[in-house]
């Protein structure tokens, strides 16, 4: 990935094996960083780490190109690393409120889906979602899987949206943390903030948490 | 208070290296799209080089020092210019008087500029750096832009240097400034390596890449260059699941137009990724400007590693040879 960060791609699909495994090596390298180890980016089946290029060639020496001795390090990771995290995942039950005002695109998403808006709400409180990753904007959750009943893919052409609001876009469902152009289904919103500079723990969902939706009006 | 804003600019932020640690958080690392400059810019009035520094776009701010200062300008050539009509040279630091006004009446060339003033200017860290996230309305001044009546203090005081003011003179130049070399040499060829989904690229795509210009489009900024050009095309056109990607990341569209992801980019995005403009190219690239053109040329790795670690070099250098020029002062 160009001359400062290398990925390693398990393959491309939304597999919760391939995400424990990414998962579980971001985990390894957040307890054995090498030096010059920049940040890391977990995505579905992906591990991307960037690192500072320089610095590896003056304190590490690698007999090759520093992409390769970086290279070398994820392949360590894996190899050492399990197959998922350690420790039992966070769960989070989430308030919404769904539909009316807060959800502007519950009734058309039903209505493709030829189900009521009850129905639609049923089946997305009903499930236990892992969340795979956090992108796109600080605190975005990316969670799946949703039932296939009410997966919908995303908008042709984002509008604006609100912070707090509650979507689906295909198999995933995820929340906005801030007012942003979106395109994914919005059916609820929550109250509850995804992001908050001023707290110890700025970002409230991480990947591998779980997250289990309730109707704050069921 | 040591320095305020008396007119904001289009676009004025504290900048400083990155946020990095975070991107998993969805926290992108942000910071200075000229790093080269940025960091030359610290070097020349003694700071560390990941000092915040405040980056300037065009028109730029119009700023009051309350306070001497030792100040540098790098990057852009904006004209800047102290009090009425007195301009001042960019890539050398320059002791003010108090009470100077420092504002850049006319393009010349580049895209952005960078002030520095010794000691750095004292806002908050947040997640380790002082870079200004505007998305997430964090970091930096308050986590947005510079406007009117902004006031932001410096860290130390440039009593030292304040000694250099000749009676009756608003501001002295010191008598060195860097020359920038190869940096911004060849501003419209732009080296990248091949990306994970060059090979899905239909090969007379692959030759347009590296045959044909691309232009820089108006809706560009911070976050990325969008360019128009000859589409490209994909052998299959196969959904990909989000990954990772960078600054200098070259993203294809489902038109077939490129995206250049800058500074501000997104830690993940679902485009295919034909390629990575290298890091010693990022400050010539940030300085480009819409309308620009751009031609496209492929490095191997190696070749990529050998031009950054130059150009480390040469900054290692500049920064010694700051440092002694200051220390001489000072003694």
């Amino acid at each position: 990935m160009g001359d400062g960060a290398v990925t390693i791609d398990l393959g491309n699909q939304l597999s919760e094996s391939l995400n424990g495994k990414v998962l579980a090596m971001y985990q390894w390298l957040q307890q054995h960083p090498f030096k010059g180890q920049k940040d890391i980016i977990t995505a579905y089946s992906s591990l991307t780490i960037l690192y500072d290029p320089y610095f590896i060639k003056m304190h590490h020496q690698p007999a090759n190109t520093v992409f390769e001795w970086v290279q070398e390090r994820i392949n360590t990771a894996y190899h050492q690393s399990g197959p998922g995290i350690s420790g039992t995942p966070v769960k989070h039950r989430i308030p919404v409120h769904y539909g009316g005002e807060n959800g502007a695109d519950l009734a058309a998403l039903a209505m493709e889906k030829q189900l009521t808006p009850g129905e639609v709400i049923s089946i997305h409180t009903g499930k236990l979602y892992r969340v795979y990753m956090i992108g796109f904007l600080p605190g975005f959750s990316y969670m799946a899987e949703v039932d296939e009943r009410i997966a919908l893919p995303r908008k042709e052409k984002p509008v604006p949206v609100v912070a707090g609001s509650v979507g689906i876009a295909g198999s995933q469902t995820g929340i906005y943390p801030f007012n942003s152009p979106g395109g994914w289904n919005i059916i609820g919103r929550t109250a509850v903030p995804m992001f908050n500079a001023q707290a110890q723990n700025p970002v409230l969902l991480k990947a591998g948490d779980e997250v289990e939706f309730y109707d704050v009006n069921g | 208070m040591s320095l305020s804003i008396i007119k904001p600019g289009l676009l004025d932020t504290i900048q400083d290296m990155g946020r990095y640690g975070y991107s998993s958080w969805g926290i992108n690392p942000g910071g200075v799209m000229d790093g080269y400059a940025a960091r030359v810019a610290n070097m020349l009035v003694g700071n560390d080089p990941g000092e915040a520094v405040m980056e300037i776009h065009f028109p730029g701010a119009h700023l009051l020092f309350e306070q001497n200062a030792l100040i540098s300008i790098t990057g852009a050539d904006f004209t800047p210019t102290l009090n009425e009509d007195e301009p001042v040279s960019t890539w050398r630091p320059i002791v003010v008087r108090r009470n100077t006004l420092l504002h850049f009446p006319k393009w010349q060339s580049g895209s952005r500029c960078y002030l520095a003033v010794h000691g750095g200017f004292c806002v908050p860290r947040w997640l380790n750096s002082y870079s200004t996230n505007l998305k997430a309305g964090a970091g930096g001044f308050h986590g947005r832009k510079l406007e009117k009546g902004d006031e932001l203090p410096f860290k130390e005081n440039s009593i030292y240097f304040a000694g250099l003011l000749k009676e009756a003179r608003e501001y002295q130049p010191l008598n060195w400034r860097v020359d920038t070399g190869h940096t911004y040499q060849l501003p419209h060829e732009i080296l990248f390596t091949i990306g994970n989904e060059w090979t899905q690229l239909t090969h007379s795509s692959q030759r347009d890449m590296l045959e044909n210009n691309f232009i820089i489009h108006p809706f560009s900024d911070r976050m990325g260059y969008q360019l128009r050009g000859a589409p490209l095309k994909r052998q299959h056109t196969t959904e990909l699941v989000s990954t990772g990607v960078s600054f200098g990341t070259i993203q294809l569209l489902p038109d077939g137009q490129l995206i250049l992801l800058m500074a501000d980019h997104q830690t993940t995005g679902g485009y295919p990724r034909i390629g990575h403009v290298i890091s010693s190219q990022l400050p010539k690239l940030a300085q480009l400007r819409p309308s620009d053109s751009i031609q496209f040329n492929m490095v191997d790795m190696p070749t990529a590693e050998e031009l950054l670690f130059s150009q480390e070099h040469e900054l290692n250098i500049i920064q010694r040879a700051c440092y002694d020029h200051l220390n001489q002062l000072v003694c």
